[in-house]
């Protein structure tokens, strides 16, 4: 483990990637506080188990609450939902990836390192939105 | 730069509880972009390929070790998360940081604790 090179008193990817955490990581708590409250007008006290409430919170995916839902349409699945899973999808992709990033440099050593990790989670942060956007899509 | 402490002596650093919450906050947010990823590529090869490997993926996604790891991953990182966030817009609070922590464990322990309590009595019960 070595300390972590900074740069002060410029926008830098690490103060960028600083200020995108804290703010997406807001916007995360704020949309769970959203769809647990819709869910909860759509009748989900009702009609829901603890455990599929806590995956629609988590995500609100049509496909996660299919087992207890009596009529998926048309509250459940519409293109409110499906903007708001993309945006927990952009916000939590790009949260995460940049964490796992994070994470790694802290462990690695060597430029050469550095910039190959960069690379291979570019890529698979780029191919999650892409696999996520059409599973949203069928949802 | 050369690595001055091995993992073995960073452990044994005494940093107290802030530190073993930033160790928590690293192992739940890493197992939560695995398996999650994971999660979301089992369902993108079931429902947009039409694969039944996602369905395998699946089966072990569900099976209770993981979703009681999985839950206990994001209610941690939600609440530490929510932590970090309030004392860095109020950095004067960070005094107290070391109450905020017993705070943070005090809604954690009800909030994780119950919900693994009603998963694991339902998987018991085998519904």
């Amino acid at each position: 483990m070595q300390t972590r090179k900074i740069t002060p008193h410029s926008l830098n990817l690490e103060l960028f990637m600083f200020l995108l955490t804290r703010i997406s990581g807001a916007c995360i708590i704020l949309f769970a506080l959203i769809g647990m409250a819709s869910a909860l007008m759509m009748g989900a006290r009702t009609q829901m188990d603890l455990g599929t409430l806590m995956r629609w919170i988590f995500f609100p995916n049509s496909f996660h609450v299919v087992t207890s839902v009596a009529e998926i349409e048309p509250g459940w699945t519409n293109n409110t939902w499906r903007i708001m899973q993309m945006l927990v999808a952009l916000l939590g992709l790009t949260h995460g990836f940049n964490g796992l990033r994070e994470v790694l440099e802290d462990y690695i050593k060597g430029n050469g390192w550095q910039i190959a990790i960069r690379i291979l989670i570019l890529f698979m942060w780029l191919f999650m939105l892409w696999a996520a956007y059409w599973l949203i899509q069928t949802g | 730069m050369k690595s001055r402490v091995n993992f073995i002596s960073g452990l044994r650093y005494r940093g107290g509880t802030p530190m073993w919450v930033w160790m928590l906050h690293r192992i739940s947010g890493v197992g939560m972009i695995v398996f999650i990823s994971t999660h979301v590529i089992a369902g993108f090869l079931t429902h947009v390929i039409g694969n039944d490997a996602g369905i395998t993926i699946n089966t072990v996604y569900e099976s209770i070790y993981f979703q009681v790891f999985i839950y206990f991953c994001v209610v941690f990182h939600t609440l530490n998360g929510a932590r970090i966030l309030v004392l860095d817009s109020f950095p004067k609070m960070l005094e107290y940081q070391r109450e905020v922590i017993w705070l943070q464990w005090l809604i954690f322990i009800p909030a994780y604790g119950l919900m693994v309590f009603i998963m694991l009595t339902r998987a018991i019960n085998g519904k």
